[in-house]
């Protein structure tokens, strides 16, 4: 079985670049392009030398002494959330850019949902000096206002999706329709693992560093770089396909996966795409989504703007009917305590994204040998006004 | 031949279409609108299935999306819209919409009713030319539904050619790179990207679409092609209704 994209953009049944012909040359150029450079020693010595020294990594792979002792098992924690911008989302920024820049692009539009994604794009934009221009949907401009304050300062122009649910959704819609409307000078830098083919192996490329590292670091602490066990939040899923790249193909390690149940997946107001998704096709790529009967996309729901998306990228969609990744999730309730737990056990205020995944160590079986690492893609400072109003601070 | 296959045989010039969006300004209009655009004397419609996420329109199409969608339109609805004029209506009807609806509601169930509901082509704008042949074609062919496909500015000589070869009534000729609605009218730019296709000598004829509004527009679009669509236009007449009138007076316009 492999997990890798095949040559026509597809993971098994799900994939592809279902873009209306006014976007085919601009994805056809970055297809034909994005390996090559990618693999070029001139992108990998930038790529590496920016990750270091602008971006401050290896992030660190920190053992979590009290979580352990809760939970049991040894538990690691891949600090994501020490990265520059504060989450995973930079490492493909970083790599985006360049890859714009060898393009000769002049214009970067970008989507963002809880604005990690935008802020990480206006702050390469910056670094580089290329004009940005991020979309956000009306509501989480609301209650990200932090994250807009920040694109701002950054000389980022970012403009509000007013259609549809005015989340991530309708941020992606209105980026994609920017580009078709700009189609050759502008770079559309998509921030998860969704989108046409070669987005989601491009940017799952660009998270790998995550396991990379993963690997080092667990063989120098434990002798061993396979852990037992990884969990990661999936929205779109970047942070999770960074964190399982390297592993897909080792059996021996358990790869999960947590989505964001919202208010339950018993509810209307979620965001479990593979507990409540069906085949279908989203932003260019046919994947799991949450539809109802005529295709109609379900308006999602998280308290975390960057997992409040219908969809899941294709890899996601294949690991899961494949079974090689097992699929959970965590409500908003859940989240909020995973996070007030890891704040007073350990000193870290996690963003409500990776939060999700820390839930999951309620939801699974955990020997006492066991190596878990749990990818903590974000740090919270973001979410504080969320975390102030439900925990009553 | 179908009904699409045959318009584009008997008439080869100033052939205009029209795009509306089902369920837009309000349920059960399908009828009147296709009726009163008939009589009007407009060559072939495209009735638009309304979609959450139309990732290729501008404003105005989102608009009627959405308002269709919250008045209740759906794929039966529309359906069933279509099917109760099918005595009254002899000019070809497009299906115009995403693939994920298609997909979703299930190929052949959605193929069967657009035959019965007197539909004869579909224009999906994300459904891929290397998708359609490879899972698609046979399929459409055996309900002899004529697929339309689109190229801009932006498409290579090369892909055009494989586009003629794929398409079998029409080639939608989308005037600048943009979403629906977003251009009002057309640059000297635009004229030359027309006369580069017309030139090409294609054996589908090319039929303008995206940015025609008016007389003008309609008229420098039928000197290249055979015809022309004009759509977020229209959707704006019929705002506060639809009567013989708004819809008599608009074609006139467009006629000049």
């Amino acid at each position: 079985m492999s997990y890798e994209v095949d040559k026509d953009g597809f993971y098994g049944d799900f994939g592809g670049a279902f873009v209306p012909e006014l976007l085919y040359p601009n994805v056809k150029e970055l297809e034909d392009n994005y390996i090559q450079i990618l693999e070029s020693d001139e992108f990998q010595d930038e790529y590496k030398s920016l990750l270091k020294d602008y971006v401050g990594r290896p992030s660190p792979l920190y053992l979590a002494k009290r979580l352990s002792a809760k939970y049991g098992g040894t538990i690691y924690l891949k600090r994501e959330d020490l990265n520059h911008t504060g989450a995973h989302k930079v490492n493909n920024t970083v790599g985006q850019i360049l890859l714009a820049q060898k393009l000769g692009k002049k214009r970067i539009i970008a989507e963002t949902g809880a604005g990690q994604h935008g802020v990480a794009t206006a702050t390469v934009c910056a670094l580089m000096d290329l004009e940005c221009i991020v979309y956000m949907g009306e509501v989480d401009i609301e209650r990200q206002a932090p994250n807009v304050a920040r694109m701002k300062m950054l000389g980022a122009e970012v403009r509000p999706a007013k259609s549809g649910s005015k989340t991530l959704k309708d941020a992606t819609n209105e980026a994609i329709r920017d580009w078709i409307n700009n189609p050759d000078d502008t770079y559309y830098l998509i921030g998860s693992v969704v989108g046409p083919h070669p987005y989601p192996d491009l940017v799952a490329r660009l998270q790998a560093v995550i396991s990379e590292e993963m690997k080092k670091q667990l063989k120098e602490k434990t002798g061993n770089e396979n852990p037992d066990k990884i969990i990661a939040c999936v929205g779109g899923g970047s942070n999770a396909a960074g964190a399982f790249y390297h592993y897909m193909d080792n059996d021996d390690v358990e790869l999960i996966a947590v989505e964001a149940a919202g208010l339950g997946v018993d509810t209307d107001k979620t965001a479990a795409t593979t507990t409540l998704g069906t085949a279908g096709i989203i932003h260019g790529s046919k994947t799991l989504l949450m539809q109802d009967e005529y295709g109609q996309i379900t308006e999602p729901h998280s308290i975390s703007a960057g997992l409040d998306y219908p969809g899941i990228g294709p890899m996601h969609a294949h690991l899961f009917k494949t079974g090689r990744g097992t699929f959970l999730n965590a409500t908003d309730r859940e989240a909020l305590m995973a996070a007030q737990e890891l704040t007073l056990l350990e000193g870290i205020i996690p963003a409500l994204e990776s939060s999700h995944a820390l839930a999951a160590l309620k939801k699974i079986e955990i020997k006492e040998n066991d190596t878990i690492v749990i990818n903590l893609s974000g740090r919270g400072d973001k979410d504080l006004e969320t975390y102030r109003k439900y925990l009553k601070y | 031949m179908n009904k699409l296959q045959e318009l584009f045989k008997n008439k080869k010039e100033d052939i205009l279409s029209i795009y509306f969006t089902a369920g837009y300004p309000e349920l059960n209009t399908s009828g009147d609108i296709i009726k009163n655009l008939e009589k009007s004397g407009v060559d072939f419609i495209e009735v638009g299935m309304p979609f959450s996420d139309p990732m290729a329109d501008g404003p105005t199409i989102q608009e009627t999306s959405e308002v269709a969608l919250k008045n209740g339109m759906n794929l039966d609805v529309y359906f069933n819209e279509l099917k109760a004029i099918t005595g009254e209506v002899d000019i070809p009807l497009i299906a115009m919409g995403y693939v994920n609806q298609m997909i979703r509601f299930g190929t052949d169930k959605f193929l069967t009713l657009c035959k019965e509901s007197g539909i004869s082509g579909l224009i999906l704008p994300d459904l891929p030319l290397n998708v359609y042949e490879k899972d698609f074609r046979a399929k459409f062919e055996e309900y002899n539904m004529v697929n339309v496909f689109l190229i801009t500015p932006q498409t290579s000589e090369d892909r055009i050619k494989e586009i003629d070869e794929a398409s079998n009534a029409f080639i939608y000729m989308v005037s600048s790179a943009s979403t629906t609605g977003s251009k009002s009218n057309i640059a000297d730019s635009q004229l030359e990207y027309f006369q580069r296709m017309k030139d090409m000598e294609l054996n589908n004829p090319l039929v303008i679409g995206f940015g025609i509004s008016n007389n003008d527009t309609y008229t420098k679009a039928c000197k290249y092609a055979s015809g022309a669509i004009i759509g977020s236009a229209f959707v704006k007449a019929i705002k506060n209704g639809v009567t013989e009138k708004v819809v008599s007076d608009f074609i006139n316009m467009v006629k000049g």
